[in-house]
């Protein structure tokens, strides 16, 4: 096989410039790769926030705004459900499990999240994975707080350390529980989720340091103080939002209704996954935006590549014309510049996703420990392939371009090259 | 030169008549030959001032361009009949082709330029199969052609001189001994004593192999060796278009 192996040879003689091509259309493709590879991540890591819970409930309002205060900590509650609805919700014979969640203060810019213990055993993410402790143990003491991995990261803080919850959820708040300091019971292993960012403290702590409060603000001359609030009954009025799980999920929708149709208050009930469906489909305009900006890079790549071959055209005119002459036909010529074309772009493919590889492999670690991003080193998925055929097949097509002008010239050229 | 009777029944090699072509484009060349022939194993030389048009009388004699109008026959073939497919691996089995400069593919090694034609031509590879490998034979070639191919092995073919590219171009067009060798100014580069020697080495091949010549050059006092001396204005009538 002379001739491929000459094209082979010439594409050597023309090492820097195919190399630059490869390595340009490698880094697109490990571009296109890569923000698939985000966007699936980040889909996947908003997925396994919240695991094994069957139903959110909380006040009335829309599901996305429920989720993303409960579950991700972003915005607020717009009502909270009473304590009288909450255990009408518990007793219900489907329930199997309920864990209230009470929102509203903040240490330093994290929330503050008043729950059981049963939090740290009910509440999941990734798969089912249940929360860790990193240090310490979980609130026994009215006032013990359990924090986050990035709480303890970002405030560098200890067990054993003191901490001041502040009323609202500025990170400068002006109002502070100062008469009523926490202490660090427990620190969190890292789990990618909104826990990190989250100081957890009991239901009745909530309670108590509000206990002297009216309308958000503390009352003058009726300040309670630490060691009496302990001495009283801290039951919890209101709490913000419950996670439920269920005994049979043949009961979800059926419970569901019941819920959002409960007659004392309006509550909302949603199902998480359903719920983060909805939310993707709002995000998912940006999600486009990004595919087409990384589609665009991709074709960019081909032009050069295009643009390159061309330009190699008028010195390879003679390499050609003896092509030609020894009987290569106008198509073997055709062949050799538009398999050259794609050879280019299967290794740029190739390449780039070798590259995305091993980049993911040094700066997985990393994202996730930043971000609390994982990004998953798995085979290309079926779509991934897709795409990555589609490249290789449009760097096929794109080398017909210059492939056709190499067509025409050595047509034109006939025997001999004017050069 | 007398020729045995049988000759008649040998088609000739290449026979033009009527024969008009006209290159498209801004060069619009155009060239018509009325009556032209190139008998079996003929050596016939070529010479004419630049620009009569013998690079467009080679490409039609070539088969790489067709003629609008005329007949031309290759072997007793009717080219015009020919798709192109056909014409080029006509071309490829029966046609031996030796370039004034720049004949060799530099970046491929000295005996992949020699087997090149090979690729295209199943005959001619069995043909230079016949007495052991169609490598043995293109070695075989270059040495009868001075070219000591233990030497060239390790040689780029970048690194050769110009006379020896001749002799490596003449290797390629000769092997499985084609019918028609067609060489455009292939000794123009070389010095006389060079000439000499090459035209030398080439005839004796061409012999061998009972092969036909056609060599275009400018150098008329070549013709002594040939069996014909042909003038290119005496055959056929180019023309120049200026582009409107």
């Amino acid at each position: 096989m002379i001739v491929p192996r000459l094209a082979l040879q010439s594409l050597r003689n023309r090492a820097l410039t195919a190399s630059l091509t490869v390595l340009a259309i490698a880094f697109s493709v490990m571009l296109l790769l890569g923000v698939e590879k985000v966007r699936t991540g980040a889909r996947q890591s908003f997925a396994d926030t919240i695991s094994g819970t069957d139903l959110i409930v909380g006040a009335r309002s829309g599901g996305i705004q429920l989720l993303l205060y409960s579950v991700f900590r972003i915005g607020n509650a717009t009502n909270n459900i009473t304590w009288k609805s909450y255990e009408d919700i518990a007793k219900r014979p489907e329930v199997a499990w309920i864990v209230p969640m009470s929102l509203g203060d903040s240490h330093h810019g994290f929330r503050v999240m008043g729950t059981t213990l049963d939090y740290f055993k009910r509440y999941k993410y990734r798969h089912g994975q249940q929360i860790a402790f990193a240090e310490g143990q979980p609130f026994h003491d009215l006032f013990d707080a359990v924090i986050g991995a990035d709480v303890a990261q970002a405030l560098r803080y200890k067990v054993g350390d003191p901490i001041i919850v502040a009323h609202g959820l500025g990170s400068v708040s002006f109002v502070e529980h100062a008469d009523k300091p926490f202490r660090v019971s427990g620190i969190l292993a890292k789990t990618g989720t909104p826990v990190d960012r989250t100081v957890h403290v009991s239901l009745e702590a909530i309670e108590a340091i509000h206990v002297d409060w009216q309308s958000g603000m503390p009352q003058p001359g009726q300040s309670v103080s630490a060691d009496e609030v302990r001495r009283m009954e801290l039951a919890p009025k209101a709490i913000t939002a419950a996670l439920v799980g269920l005994k049979s999920k043949l009961a979800t929708f059926k419970l569901q209704r019941l819920i959002n149709e409960y007659r004392a208050e309006p509550l909302s009930a949603i199902i998480p996954g359903a719920a983060l469906q909805e939310l993707w489909g709002l995000v998912g305009t940006a999600e486009t935006a990004l595919a087409v900006v990384s589609a665009m890079v991709v074709a960019t790549a081909l032009l050069g590549m295009v643009t390159m071959v061309l330009t190699t055209l008028n010195e390879r005119r003679r390499e050609m014309a003896i092509l030609r002459s020894v009987g290569a036909r106008p198509v073997t010529i055709l062949g050799l510049l538009a398999t050259e074309a794609g050879l280019l772009t299967l290794a740029g493919v190739v390449l780039g996703a070798l590259l995305l590889y091993a980049a993911l492999g040094l700066m997985q670690p990393y994202i996730d420990r930043t971000y609390g991003l994982q990004l998953a080193i798995d085979a290309p998925t079926r779509r991934e392939w897709l795409t990555l055929g589609a490249i290789v097949a449009a760097g096929f097509v794109a080398g017909l371009l210059p492939a056709m002008r190499a067509y025409r010239l050595s047509l034109a050229d006939g025997m001999t090259v004017r050069t | 030169m007398q020729r045995p009777a049988t000759q008649t029944v040998t088609p000739d090699i290449v026979r033009m008549s009527g024969v008009r072509f006209r290159w498209r484009g801004a060069r619009a060349f155009s060239l018509a030959i009325d009556d032209f022939a190139l008998r079996a194993k003929e050596r016939v030389l070529l010479v004419g001032p630049s620009g009569a048009g013998k690079s467009t009388f080679l490409s039609l004699l070539c088969g790489i361009v067709t003629p609008l109008a005329g007949r031309l026959e290759m072997l007793g073939t009717d080219t015009a009949r020919l798709s192109s497919a056909a014409r080029d691996h006509f071309r490829a089995e029966h046609f031996g082709i030796v370039f004034q400069m720049f004949n060799l593919l530099p970046y491929g090694s000295i005996l992949d330029n020699v087997l090149l034609p090979l690729s295209f031509a199943r005959k001619r590879r069995a043909r230079a199969g016949q007495n052991g490998s169609i490598e043995a034979e293109a070695r075989r070639l270059l040495s009868s052609l001075g070219l000591d191919p233990a030497e060239l092995d390790g040689l780029s073919t970048a690194n050769l001189s110009v006379g020896q590219q001749q002799r490596v171009a003449a290797a390629r067009a000769l092997i499985g001994a084609p019918e028609l060798i067609v060489a455009d100014e292939p000794t123009s580069a070389l010095d006389r004593d060079r000439q000499n020697a090459f035209l030398d080495l080439l005839f004796a091949e061409i012999g061998a192999a009972g092969s036909s010549l056609i060599m275009v050059s400018h150098e008329e006092q070549l013709g002594a060796r040939f069996d014909r001396v042909l003038r290119l204005e005496d055959i056929a009538i180019g023309e120049r278009r200026v582009a409107a």
